[in-house]
């Protein structure tokens, strides 16, 4: 495989963007595209995965400039992990919000918007360049600021303006940040950085390290700074929702990931930080939840709490935990959207999602509730599912650095995740049928098999990540082992 | 609404002058201040000018085709210089410089940045006339309302 192809993750979405722009109101012709270029880019990214594997990261310097002065990018076993495991994920969300309609059927920015996002994403994996990190942020989030408000509803514009204005906010500090890395190293590149901060003075290296866990950290909604998602991720369209809870908070941890391990290393003192704010976003997630009675606003609060099991996993700085980390990322961008997608199912044939309106859904739609059910007890970490797997791993790797405290809450608040997952499953889908809800015939729903088709997949994915966990954690630690001894990736990238 | 004749023959008489500025900015970039983004800027903000002379609307009289085309139009110039060099065995986004004389113009440097250059500059052109599209029907809704 010529090292050249790695661009093409992000560069078929992007052209296919430019497409659908031009078949504007042809939504059968835009659909056609961006199924086409998600297939693809999917298909070559699992290939690219494979290969990275076996053979070792591919490299390419966009425009031939040398490196460090031309923009570097990198696929190594971590990228291609991510970038694999979210086109897949992108790709069945399409299909899914084609299903769904809405926004979809009424917009014609739908696609080109979601596409950008796609490309925007992979760029921010595959990057090898801090700036350019940077920009593939601002690709996403700029698609991210329209999908997340489409529908016009004034709560969509009321909630959505607090993600916006939070997200410039974030994207200005980055900013700053880079002027910062680049003032005191002279260089953005990843690579040449991990070189030049080895040089710097401690206490310039601690500041910029505490400056990027800081932008990262909004990103990925860490504790304190997770209140723009559960107030702005539950106003979004379903479909849109659920693709921003899979994948979004996702790109701010590998780019947690990435610095920490390549370019400032965190001190003991920084891990220590690092594990504590680690443990009270598990416990400020999972808590928030429980006081939330609309099935959307209580997942949302489980995307911050499962952001800390994340955290966790990268701040033991270890070969396993790092490795519990990238597996339990995966478990979520599978779980999180399948479980928005399952909500919005419940939307289209009853027309809510309130736990307490709802009651015995598992009377007009067995199938469905039981995919609900297979991936709300994947994410409380039931075995044999692929959140059991991550969590376990987690567990291990935390007993093995001594970290018992948050090892421990870990472990309490998978207790917590399963009653509030327990909470849904009795309010919404057990029980007999809530009177006064109308539940829509299947055959009245419009897309319904399609919607249904495509959370089958994502389930399923879910499912086989549990199936294949040896395979996939040996994976995740050979990822793991090349990001926590960056020499190799140094090598390549500088030459 | 009242317009202002003063503004109107100004607009008409800058418009082509910044259109062509915008140009040479375009063809200016690479190795002097200029560039794509830069000349769409210019081109977008006269175009800006002459629809709030022409008023809402305008759009449509204005450009030959819809904006959305400019914006897709750009994208694909881009995307397609990514992707040309990798054809001839070259790293993307690959790029040379070639000059030839020519009459009247003297020596030109051509690069082969100019398409995505293009690309950047139809992008930025697109996207000011898709907004003033947008919003076109709205101010002419708020203006039937006036006494």
């Amino acid at each position: 495989m010529s090292d050249d192809l790695l661009i093409i993750p992000m560069i078929v979405p992007l052209t296919a963007a430019a497409l659908t722009i031009g078949f504007g109101s042809h939504r059968v012709v835009q659909r056609v595209i961006s199924l086409l270029a998600l297939a693809g880019s999917s298909a070559f990214a699992v290939a690219m995965l494979v290969h990275v594997d076996r053979e070792g990261p591919l490299v390419v310097q966009a425009g031939n400039w040398p490196t460090p002065i031309g923009v570097t990018l990198v696929a190594d076993r971590t990228a291609a992990l991510l970038v694999a495991m979210a086109t897949l994920v992108l790709l069945v969300s399409l299909v899914y919000a084609i299903g769904f309609g809405g926004s979809e059927r009424e917009q014609d920015a739908f696609h080109p918007l979601y596409l950008l996002l796609t490309g925007g994403l992979c760029l921010a994996f595959l990057t090898g360049d801090l700036f350019n990190l940077f920009v593939g942020f601002e690709i996403f989030l700029m698609a991210s600021y329209v999908l997340i408000t489409f529908d016009g509803t004034r709560e969509q514009v009321r909630r959505g303006s607090s993600y916006i204005v939070l997200g410039i906010v974030t994207s200005t500090l980055f900013l700053f940040a880079l002027g910062f890395v680049y003032a005191s190293a002279g260089t953005v590149n990843m690579a040449d950085l991990h070189d030049k901060f080895a040089g710097l003075p401690e206490g310039v290296r601690a500041g910029l390290g505490a400056l990027l866990f800081l932008v990262f950290g909004m990103k990925a909604a860490v504790f304190p700074l997770f209140g723009w998602l559960p107030d702005s991720y539950p106003s979004a369209s379903t479909p849109v929702a659920a693709v921003f809870s899979g994948l979004l908070t996702k790109v701010g941890l590998y780019a947690l990931l990435r610095t920490q391990t390549l370019i400032v290393p965190p001190g003991d003192r920084q891990v220590a930080l690092m594990l504590a704010i680690a443990a009270l976003t598990m416990v400020v997630g999972v808590l928030g939840a429980v006081g939330r009675t609309d099935i959307r606003g209580l997942l949302a609060f489980h995307i911050v709490s499962q952001v800390g099991y994340a955290v966790f996993g990268i701040a033991l700085f270890s070969v396993s935990g790092i490795a519990g980390a990238l597996f339990f990322i995966l478990h979520q961008m599978a779980v999180k959207t399948s479980l928005f997608q399952v909500a919005g199912v419940l939307e289209r044939r009853t027309g809510s999602t309130s736990i307490s309106a709802l009651s015995g859904f598992v009377r007009s739609a067995p199938y469905v509730s039981a995919l609900f059910f297979v991936s709300a007890f994947s994410l409380a970490g039931i075995p044999p599912l692929s959140g059991f797997i991550g969590k376990l791993a987690l567990v291990e790797a935390g007993v093995e650095q001594g970290a018992w405290v948050v090892t421990g809450v870990s472990l309490v608040v998978g207790l917590l995740t399963l009653f509030s997952m327990a909470k849904i499953w009795t309010g919404a889908f057990w029980g007999d049928p809530a009177e006064g809800v109308a539940v829509a015939p299947i055959g009245e729903v419009r897309g319904y098999g399609v919607m249904v088709g495509a959370l089958t997949v994502i389930v399923l994915m879910g499912v086989a990540l549990g199936l294949a966990a040896g395979p996939m954690m040996g994976l995740c630690t050979r990822a793991a082992e090349d990001l926590l001894d960056p020499a190799g990736y140094v090598r390549l990238v500088l030459g | 609404m009242r317009r202002s004749i003063i503004f109107d023959v100004t607009v008409r008489g800058v418009l082509d002058a910044a259109l062509v500025a915008s140009v040479f900015l375009l063809f200016a970039g690479h190795n002097r201040p200029g560039g794509g983004f830069v000349g769409g800027l210019v081109a977008g903000s006269a175009l800006g000018l002459a629809f709030v002379s022409i008023g809402p609307g305008g759009v449509d009289d204005l450009l030959p085709v819809r904006p959305r085309l400019l914006l897709s139009i750009g994208l694909v110039l881009v995307t397609a210089t990514v992707i040309a060099p990798m054809f001839g065995g070259n790293a993307p986004l690959d790029h040379g410089l070639w000059s030839t004389d020519l009459p009247f113009f003297g020596t030109v440097k051509i690069v082969g940045a100019l398409p995505f250059d293009t690309g950047v500059y139809l992008i930025v052109v697109g996207m000011v006339t898709t907004v003033f599209e947008a919003i076109g029907p709205d101010v002419d809704r708020d203006e039937v309302q006036e006494p």
